[in-house]
């Protein structure tokens, strides 16, 4: 079978949606592709994100909303612990979010501005007439499907294709993958109020150990372990032995994992007919590991210059300029800022984490932000962090 | 061989990510390997469960 249209989306997480519903809203015609039978499902994610970015591009649902969190608490290997205000701290504390609903509501606003939505959908791969792209091939509930466009936005995750298919060369090296595992716990001792974080090299080599609440004692306990520095089965080994230790009577009532990207700015998010979207351009953020705000943010951009490009005739590579130009300027700054920080922070020792927050016990950094914190943690350690001095001034 | 123990697969596609010869697709919950695939083993030092190991 063989269907039209101007463009396909392949992936209906929130990247892939916001660029469906702002490309439809805008005139095309869109069709989303979804390979699982159900959109968000099972989810790959600790759910955490910053209320205000949040709210200015879709209205908050409490359908949605599993929590709402006053801030972040971080814990150094030796158990000191500091807390930092909720809109101070970054983007990725403020809502807890039900991402298996949130992705569907997503993806059904996508269908509300008109965009087709095919679940149980598979791209396979890219379609060329005379070296030129002019759309997908895909599997639809086994049977094979041709549909003609000539515009591809690859919002397919952490295991994108359309990438690589277009010849952007996406691969993660294992330094540049963070290796997740989370389980979702019912637990007493569960601080409803506060996101969790816990460092130390021996809790989670070069990354953190989470504990995000979802309310009524509920919370995502996870673990990411930068890849480099895992091995077969070490985050969900590590995160039983977090669980014995932090919580021994937790109730685990869901298991999830996932590869989270922290491969900073990737060279090329485009090619001749082809965007890459949220976690497919590995447009995570890579010291947090956030990354469903900047899919959203780059889903919009996308969604509008694919409409300019579609209506104008030019989806080359040079016509799609205006994705790069934009996506860059906004998240693309705080993604490479943030993978400095990352390449600094897997590098220290226990002893480093222990002084560097303990260093802010006796600070009042409740009104900073991340980068006024920074200044101070600056300040007091100024030879530990001679490396970033850079980023600081 | 690269090994894909199915009972313990929780099919979040790290490993995809991951792949430099582009031999692995997770389809739902089944994990694919094509014949692109050099047995290098990164994929079962990424997985977070262990749940691939390549065997001789």
């Amino acid at each position: 079978m063989s269907i039209k249209c101007d463009l396909v989306v392949v992936g209906a997480g929130p990247g892939g949606s916001m660029a469906a519903k702002t490309a439809a809203a805008a005139g095309l015609d869109v069709i989303m592709l979804e390979k699982r039978q159900e959109i968000g499902d099972p989810v790959r994610c600790a759910e955490g994100v910053g209320r205000r970015a949040l709210c200015e591009m879709v209205k908050p649902d409490p359908r949605w909303i599993a929590s709402e969190v006053k801030g972040a608490k971080i814990y150094a290997p030796d158990g000191t612990s500091i807390v930092m205000s909720e809109d101070k701290s970054g983007s990725e504390v403020g809502y807890v979010l039900e991402r298996k609903v949130f992705d569907r509501a997503l993806a059904m606003d996508a269908a509300r501005a008109g965009a087709k939505v095919m679940v149980k959908t598979r791209a396979l791969w890219l379609l060329r007439r005379d070296g030129v792209l002019s759309g997908v091939s895909a599997m639809h509930m086994g049977e094979p499907l041709q549909i003609e466009a000539p515009l591809i936005v690859g919002a397919d995750g952490v295991e994108s294709k359309v990438g690589r298919w277009a010849g952007i060369d996406t691969v993660l090296k294992p330094k540049d993958i963070h290796c997740c595992a989370q389980f979702l716990v019912q637990d007493k001792s569960i601080n409803d109020e506060y996101c969790e974080f816990f460092f130390g090299n021996s809790k989670a080599p070069g990354g953190y150990v989470w504990a995000f609440p979802k309310g009524e004692k509920l919370a995502n306990v996870g673990i990411g372990v930068q890849g480099s520095k895992s091995g077969s089965g070490m985050p969900i080994r590590l995160l039983k032995e977090f669980m014995k230790s932090r919580f021994p009577d937790g109730k685990v009532v869901e298991m999830v994992t996932g590869g989270d990207p922290s491969s900073g700015v990737i060279e090329s998010a485009t090619a001749d007919g082809v965007i890459l979207v949220g976690d497919a351009a590995r447009q995570t953020d890579p010291i947090t590991g956030g990354g469903i705000l900047n899919a959203m943010k780059a889903g919009i951009i996308a969604g509008e210059v694919a409409a300019k490009a579609v209506s104008s005739g030019d989806v080359s590579k040079a016509g799609l300029k205006g994705y790069e130009d934009r996506w860059r300027a906004d998240i693309g700054r705080h993604i490479a800022r943030s993978y400095e920080y990352k390449e600094f922070f897997v590098k220290l020792t226990d002893d480093d984490l222990n002084q560097l927050i303990g260093s802010l016990k006796n600070e009042d950094i409740s009104k900073m932000d991340l980068r006024g914190m920074l200044r101070v943690l600056f300040r007091l350690n100024p030879k530990l962090l001679w490396e970033l001095r850079h980023l600081v001034i | 061989m690269l090994t894909v123990n199915r009972y313990k697969c929780c099919y979040c596609g790290a490993c995809v990510g991951a792949c430099p010869t582009a031999a692995l697709e997770l389809v739902e919950t089944w994990l694919e390997v094509s014949l692109e695939c050099k047995e290098c083993g990164i994929c079962t030092k990424i997985c977070p469960v262990g749940a691939l190991e390549v065997k001789a």
